[in-house]
Order: C-alpha cells, then sequence, then structure tokens
C-alpha cells in the first residue's frame, strides 16, 4: 500500500517515454482515437475522435447519453478493444491485452456460482503474475487473509464461505468491487457498477468505493449515468455527445473528501449536477432532434 | 419435508411393483402364451437359472459400453471443446457432426466389421460413436453460455483462452455436461447390443439373437431385463455424482445433498 501511494514514482523507469509535452506520464492516454464497428455501408462510428488524460492516481467519470460510447473508452483501456484510428496508451505504453492486467467492474456481478465469494475474489490471483507462481501455496494462507482483509473493508466480513446466491445484490457488487481489487491493480474500470441497485445501497456503495480509493489509490474510470455518483466519487468529470461520442467537457471537481451523501445536496454540489445535466440534455436533444417531452 | 421425500420415493415403488404385478395378472388372465409375452416371475426364474452362463455376456456387453463409453465421452468433450471456443470450428464441425449423428448406426456396423472383423472392436466403436453426440452439443452449449462480462474481466486480468476454459468454461458446462451422461449411458447400451446383435459371438445382444431364433422368449426377454437393469445401475451412479460436481445448479434442492 505504501508504494501506492507515491503515484508521481509509479511508472517503472524502463517503459518507453511518451510523447514530450507533461512532466509526469500519464497513466490513461487516449489521443484521438476513433473505433468504428463494422466496415464499408455497415461501418457504424462508435466513438469520434477522442482525446484523454487521466493522471496516475486520479479518479474519472464518464457520464454522457446512452449508448455514446462510455463503455467503448472501457474496453479500449482494457485493451479489450483496438481503436480504428489513434493511438491508446496506458502506463506509458500502447494497450496490449496481455500487459496490462486491469482490475474491471460491471453491472452484472457475475460471481462464479460454483464457487464461494472468497474464491471468486481470489480468482484474479489464480491468473495474474507474481500471484500465480504461488496461488497453489497461498490460496490457503496469505492471499485468503487478502481476500478476508478485502472482505472486510466493504462490509462483508463473515460472508467468505457464502455462496453467491446467499448474497443480496449489493452485497455481490461489494464482492465484485473486491475481486477487481484483489491483486492491486494500477487502474481499475468500472462500468455503471450500481447502476442494478436501488437508491440507499448505491449511496452506500459510493462511500465503499471512496473508501477503498482513498485506501488504495488506483486510477479509476467510471463509466455511470448517474450524475450525484459522479460528483461524488470523482475528482474529474468528462461529459460525453450522443453516438459517436467525443469528449464535450472535462471538469474538475474538487469537494473535499471523503464526501457524504448529504453534500451531494449542497448548493455547490446541485449547480455542478445542472450544468452537467444540461451538456447531456442538449447532447441527446442533437442525436434525436425530433424527440419530444 | 424429508417425510414428505421419503412418502413419494414409497409411493414410487409401489407404483413400479404394481406395473410388473400388472402384467403377470394380464398374462394369466388372457391366457397369454409365454411365447409371445412371458411372465415377468418367468423371466425372473429364467434369469436365476441361466446366471452362470450369462455372466460372462454380461461382463463382455458392460465391459465393451463402458469402453464405448469412455472414449465416447473424451472424444465428446474435446469436439464440444473445438466448437465452443471458435466460431470457425462451429461453422465446419457441427453440420459434420449433425450429419454424422442422423445416420442410423445400424449402417454403420457392417463397415465396422468390414474394417476390424467381428466382436468387441466394433461393438465398442458402436457405442462409442452412438454416445459421443449429447456429450459434444451440451459442452458446447455450456461454453455457448458463459457470461460476456466475466470473459472481459479475465481477459482485461491477461487471462489466455486456455485459462479462462479452465477456471470459468469448463466449470460452467459441468451441469450440462452431466445432462448429457446420463443419456449418453443409455445411447452406450443401445450401440454396443446393436453391434452385438449383427457381428458378434459373445455379449447380451448375441445372447438375445440365438434366443430369438430358438423360440426361448423367456431368455429373450431376460436379456431385455438384464439391459434395462444395467442402464438404471449406470445412470444412478452418474445421477449421484452429479449431484455432489454439480450441486450448485440445483440450489432449490438441499445444496450438495442431492
Amino acid at each position: 500500500m505504501s508504494e501506492s501511494q507515491t503515484p508521481s514514482l509509479s511508472v517503472a523507469p524502463g517503459t518507453s517515454a511518451p510523447e514530450a509535452g507533461t512532466h509526469r506520464t500519464p497513466a490513461i492516454e487516449l489521443s484521438q482515437a476513433t473505433v468504428t464497428f463494422g466496415r464499408g455501408k455497415q461501418a457504424t462510428p462508435a466513438l469520434s475522435s477522442t482525446t484523454l488524460r487521466v493522471q496516475d492516481g486520479e479518479f474519472v467519470a464518464l457520464v454522457g447519453p446512452s449508448g455514446c460510447g462510455k463503455s467503448t473508452i472501457l474496453r479500449l483501456v482494457s485493451g479489450l478493444l483496438r481503436p480504428t484510428t489513434g493511438a491508446v496508451i496506458v502506463g506509458g505504453r500502447e494497450v496490449a491485452a496481455r500487459a496490462l492486467r486491469v482490475g474491471m467492474a460491471f453491472q452484472n456481478p457475475t460471481m462464479l456460482p460454483w464457487m464461494t465469494i472468497e474464491q471468486n475474489i481470489m480468482l484474479p490471483l489464480k491468473i495474474v503474475q507474481p500471484y500465480k507462481a504461488s496461488y497453489r501455496r497461498e490460496r490457503k494462507g496469505a492471499f485468503r487473509d487478502k481476500a478476508h482483509a478485502l472482505l472486510a473493508q466493504v462490509g462483508l466480513k463473515g460472508f467468505a464461505g457464502k455462496y453467491p446466491w446467499q448474497l443480496s445484490g449489493g452485497m455481490l457488487q461489494r464482492a465484485n468491487l473486491c475481486r477487481a481489487l484483489i491483486h492491486e491493480p494500477r487502474m481499475l474500470l468500472l462500468d455503471e457498477p450500481f447502476g442494478a441497485l436501488d437508491q440507499f445501497t448505491r449511496e452506500e456503495l459510493w462511500g465503499i468505493l471512496q473508501d477503498l480509493w482513498l485506501a488504495h489509490r488506483p486510477t479509476v474510470l467510471l463509466v455511470t449515468h448517474d450524475l450525484r455518483e459522479a460528483g461524488f466519487l470523482a475528482s474529474r468529470i468528462c461529459v460525453m455527445s450522443a453516438r459517436p461520442g467525443r469528449i464535450l467537457d472535462d471538469s474538475p471537481v474538487d469537494f473535499a473528501r471523503p464526501r457524504t451523501v448529504p453534500m451531494t445536496f449542497e448548493p455547490d454540489f446541485v449547480a455542478l449536477n445542472q450544468r452537467l445535466r444540461e451538456f447531456i440534455v442538449s447532447a441527446r436533444a442533437g442525436a434525436a432532434p425530433v424527440e419530444a417531452h | 419435508m424429508l417425510d414428505l421425500r421419503i412418502k413419494q420415493r414409497i409411493v414410487a415403488a409401489l407404483l413400479i411393483v404394481l406395473f410388473f404385478a400388472g402384467w403377470e395378472v394380464f398374462c394369466i388372465a388372457s391366457g397369454m402364451s409365454d411365447l409371445i409375452l412371458p411372465r415377468p416371475s418367468e423371466i425372473m426364474v429364467t434369469l436365476w437359472q441361466r446366471f452362470p452362463i450369462l455372466w460372462p455376456h454380461i461382463l463382455q456387453t458392460l465391459g465393451s459400453t463402458m469402453l464405448g463409453f469412455g472414449l465416447g465421452v473424451v472424444l465428446g468433450v474435446f469436439l464440444g471443446c473445438i466448437i465452443g471456443a471458435s466460431r470457425t470450428a462451429y461453422d465446419t464441425v457441427y453440420p459434420l457432426l449433425i450429419g454424422f449423428s442422423s445416420i442410423p448406426k445400424v449402417a454403420i456396423v457392417p463397415i465396422l466389421v468390414l474394417w476390424f472383423g467381428s466382436g468387441t472392436v466394433p461393438a465398442v466403436l458402436t457405442s462409442l460413436s452412438i454416445c459421443f453426440f449429447p456429450i459434444a452439443v451440451n459442452i458446447a452449449t455450456g461454453l455457448a453460455t458463459t457470461e460476456p462480462e466475466m470473459e472481459d474481466v479475465l481477459k482485461a486480468l491477461g487471462a489466455s483462452k486456455l485459462e479462462i476454459l479452465w477456471n470459468v468454461g469448463l466449470p460452467r458446462t459441468m451441469p450440462f455436461f452431466f445432462a448429457s451422461l446420463k443419456v449418453a449411458i443409455t445411447y452406450a447400451f443401445v450401440g454396443t447390443v446393436l453391434a452385438e446383435t449383427v457381428a458378434s459371438n459373445r455379449g447380451i445382444g448375441n445372447v438375445m439373437m440365438s434366443a430369438a431364433s430358438s423360440f426361448n422368449v423367456p431368455l429373450l426377454f431376460a436379456g431385455l431385463f438384464i439391459l434395462a437393469g444395467l442402464g438404471v445401475i449406470l445412470y444412478a451412479i452418474f445421477s449421484l455424482i452429479e449431484g455432489r460436481v454439480t450441486g450448485w445448479a440445483n440450489r432449490k434442492n438441499d445444496f450438495a445433498a442431492a
């Protein structure tokens, strides 16, 4: 944990230098990346030329109308998708799926039903080096302690031995966060992780995610359609246009941390929400001009 | 809860006994000749008397079936993994597989005899050829139902295709796999007996063939009883293993206790 609190030193010195211009290597850099699905007449642009820089340890939220390419950006950054044109540089290197080992969490918690929560959470350790090499030896020792410590952090102490179907949706989503973080990734990619939860569970999980972020300080990209969620969690919010998406607005969020739910009803916060909301409304209007309210 | 279960079992057992009793009564009441439909009691007596002679044939049939079934499982799992994992394989292998499984297996026994001579080999191969299909299809289906999000999570971690298959794909197919095993084991018997009937001088199929030609109808039915009994026993064994391995898929019953 101590090394993760010195973000400016986190890029290994051996990696090739990115383009000059900033004094610090950004953790994520999209330069004029575009994505088009299909070819020829069926070609559908999903992302128009997008440039985005995220510093190491930042918490960036992507908001925008549905289908605007927010998830496409996550897939680009994780290496699951290659840009049609432009470049995606993560950790100083061009993205290649094998090298990243980022933590991901989706709206669907996808816990494997035949494993206990503890086993589910330890799954990344089975796959990612250097943990993989000692998995057999440590799964009942150090790795299990690690899993239990994370579970305790998200308030799931005592649920390690339960099976996924014995947990509620909110609990599964907490476990999902644990699974995304167990291998101490430098980067956490979250795609509407709380989208399927009720209001109160969601607010509770914002607090938990904030605590996890403050404790581990990974770089986070959060895709969400909830503006309060973005304002509560993020240190920067990027608003995207309708499909094919591009970034319309990029605002820092300077509220003091740790933030609380009551803060989201204060005038400054509400004003921020209002401003973002107008961006999105106009972005949607651009996509569907005949839509009547 | 448990009482209800035991009650259900007792009722089921009684109904089965009733079925055989009804058969017995029907034969006696209608004066049915045992050349057409022997009474169950008669069949059991024949079975008991002829058992020492039947025993090696039972072992022969059981051995051929298990060997054919074992090979069928290996082939089925292999083909299922290929079909489930690759789009190209799906498009090429699947039509071939469906074509092959549509061929009546009686038709391939003569070919097998031509290649390998009569005896155990055609029996094993027929049983193999008939039982790998449901396994392959079920494995492929199981692999196809893997959640795309789960695959994304693992790919983003740098997992290889093999690691995804091993950690997520195959465990997920287990309920499908065991369901197919129960079907496949009964198919395997059909294959063995088929080949034994046509081209072998050993095995239950052969016994039934010679019993039929000498109008020993009770012995013919005794052969059927043996086959049915073996099928039920093996089905039960796989059900038991299934309950142990894939209890997670049937959570509405007592978990892992079935």
